[in-house]
């Protein structure tokens, strides 16, 4: 089944960094009361770039694996590249064709990271 | 016991025909969209609770309003607007004998269930509540008994209550005579909870609010499609329904209410319709049930519905509520074989046709998807009950609900898919 790719069933099965950060620069706590799912994300800086990143949190396969996916691939961006991210950077690492209603699980990671790295607040 | 049995209409009502095993394999054959593949697979519609399938009689209505019939209701004089004027009024009618009201001029035509709830929050509640009234609810309410009432007490300064609700999913009701108070001006609450499944004990929770002095709001949503539902009998003020969760379609739904009541709110929306006349220096309401009808109604949609109507009194309520009984005893049984899944509310002689349950190995989100790609349709997510899931402490549970079309065969395709599930994500 597309949407269950074997790559997003090991990335949920075996999440890349989980967990957490002894001193993170940047926490971002996100949600998405529709489904439950629920992320907290956190990112050493140094020199402007992401030295480190970890998450922790539950939620579907989809926003896992979006997660997962997405702290492998920012290790040593700038800042400002990752400002720059979209819905597509996302898609593109997933690699399958998401529909309108489980987007949101899929873009939930971005959301916290694009939140933290431009430095909002936190809802609650 | 079972509460269900003790607030559906006495067998003793003449009207009831004897109850019969249904036919479900005629049945099937009327709803064109069972004929549906969906990934390549017989499409599997275990999701009625959200909206039910249509049969044929119900779309040829809709295609034969508007092939033959199409014109505005109670204005036009000639021969199309008073066909439709008669065929929109006929639906009122039906749809009134087959709830048991007083008279159709009782059945308010809303938009849906959350509309109707909504007519009585903003009309009856702005009319009748003041600072420190009370309105009891529960905690198994759908968002649209909770949400109209916690904006009127934003607005009003009216205190909202809870009945609680217990780990297996039915109300607590040991405090209730303390929740119940002088002050408690109104008690709404659900026949049936569109996830625990639970059927509520109508008779003695209106009983106890009438006691009190208070009115009661019953959202029948769950419990108008699926079983005998007596509006009189329950003895309720209120009653609230959707037409397209019982085969009708949607952008239709009913606000019952005791004439007197109805009488004395004042209207929901301005507009044409609900006018006897309109002069620069005001205006008079029209009588009932047009008051509560503001602008071009959904004709086809009522029409639609009277036609639903129609093919459920067929079949019988009492055969179908019965059905679906089995059906879910059955499902009951089978899913605890699947490894790691938990099934929400009471067991199978308290409830009605539907079981929400959680897997330990997946997201309901999951189980839905992989589901679908079985072909089988069920729903996944808090199910506009986001308290209810909290008090359980999930974020979220997959739920399948049965109507009179699904079959035993089904339940095992569900048990079997589910299966797969837990074998996709155990690791």
């Amino acid at each position: 089944m597309d949407l269950y790719a074997e790559e997003i069933l090991d990335h949920y099965k075996h999440p890349r960094h989980f967990g957490h950060l002894d001193d993170p620069s940047l926490v971002y706590h996100d949600r998405n009361p529709l489904c439950g799912d629920e992320i907290t994300l956190e990112l050493k800086i140094e020199d402007g770039k992401v030295a480190d990143v970890a998450f922790t949190g539950h939620g579907c396969a989809i926003s896992r694996a979006a997660a997962s996916m997405m702290s492998e691939e920012i290790v040593g961006k700038s800042l400002d590249e990752l400002k720059g991210w979209d819905k597509e950077s996302i898609m593109d690492l997933l690699g399958i064709e998401v529909g309108p209603v489980r987007i949101k699980c899929a873009l939930l990671p971005l959301k916290a990271m694009k939140a933290a790295v431009w430095g909002l607040a936190e809802d609650e | 016991m079972s509460h269900s049995e003790s607030h559906t209409p006495d067998s003793g009502d003449t009207k009831c025909a004897p109850t019969r095993a249904l036919d479900v394999e005629t049945i099937r054959a009327e709803f064109p969209i069972l004929q549906r593949r969906i990934h390549g697979l017989p499409l599997v519609y275990l999701d009625n609770a959200a909206t039910s399938q249509k049969p044929r009689s119900v779309i040829d209505a809709l295609t034969r309003y508007y092939e033959q019939t199409n014109a505005n209701v109670h204005r036009g004089v000639h021969t199309l607007s008073e066909e439709a004027t008669a065929q929109y009024e006929g639906a009122r009618a039906k749809v009134s004998t087959f709830i048991n009201a007083t008279c159709p001029k009782e059945v308010i035509w809303t938009r849906n269930a959350s509309e109707a709830l909504n007519v009585v929050a903003y009309s009856w509640g702005r009319a009748n509540l003041k600072r420190g009234d009370h309105v009891l609810l529960t905690e198994m309410e759908h968002h649209s008994n909770i949400v109209p009432w916690q904006i009127l007490a934003a607005e009003r300064g009216i205190e909202l209550d809870f009945v609680r609700v217990a780990d297996d999913g039915t109300l607590m009701l040991d405090n209730l005579n303390k929740l119940l108070t002088s002050r408690t001006r109104l008690f709404g609450f659900t026949y049936m909870s569109n996830v625990v499944g639970t059927i509520n004990p109508v008779k003695e929770l209106t009983l106890a609010a009438h006691k009190v002095g208070a009115l009661v709001l019953l959202d029948a949503c769950q419990a108008v499609p699926h079983m005998p539902v007596d509006a009189q009998a329950l003895d309720v003020d209120f009653l609230a329904f959707s037409g397209h969760k019982m085969l009708g379609p949607t952008g239709i739904g009913v606000l019952w209410g005791r004439r007197e009541l109805l009488n004395a709110m004042p209207p929901f929306m301005g507009g044409g319709d609900m006018i006897r006349e309109v002069h620069l220096s005001g205006f008079k309401s029209s009588e009932l049930p047009w008051k509560f009808e503001a602008g071009t109604p959904a004709i086809a949609q009522a029409i639609g519905l009277g036609a639903a109507v129609d093919y459920l009194s067929q079949v019988g309520m009492d055969a179908i509520h019965q059905a679906e009984r089995e059906l879910t005893a059955y499902a009951l049984q089978r899913l605890p074989e699947v490894k790691g899944l938990r099934i929400l509310g009471p067991s199978a002689d308290k409830r009605g046709g539907l079981v929400a349950f959680t897997l330990e190995a997946a997201h309901p989100h999951d189980i839905a998807a992989v589901l679908d790609n079985l072909g089988i349709a069920i729903r996944a997510g808090h199910h506009c009950a986001q308290p209810l899931h909290e008090r359980f402490n999930i974020p979220a549970s997959a739920r399948a609900s049965f109507y009179l079309y699904n079959t035993r065969e089904e339940v095992d395709l569900l048990v079997k898919g589910l299966h797969k599930v837990v074998e996709m994500f155990t690791f």
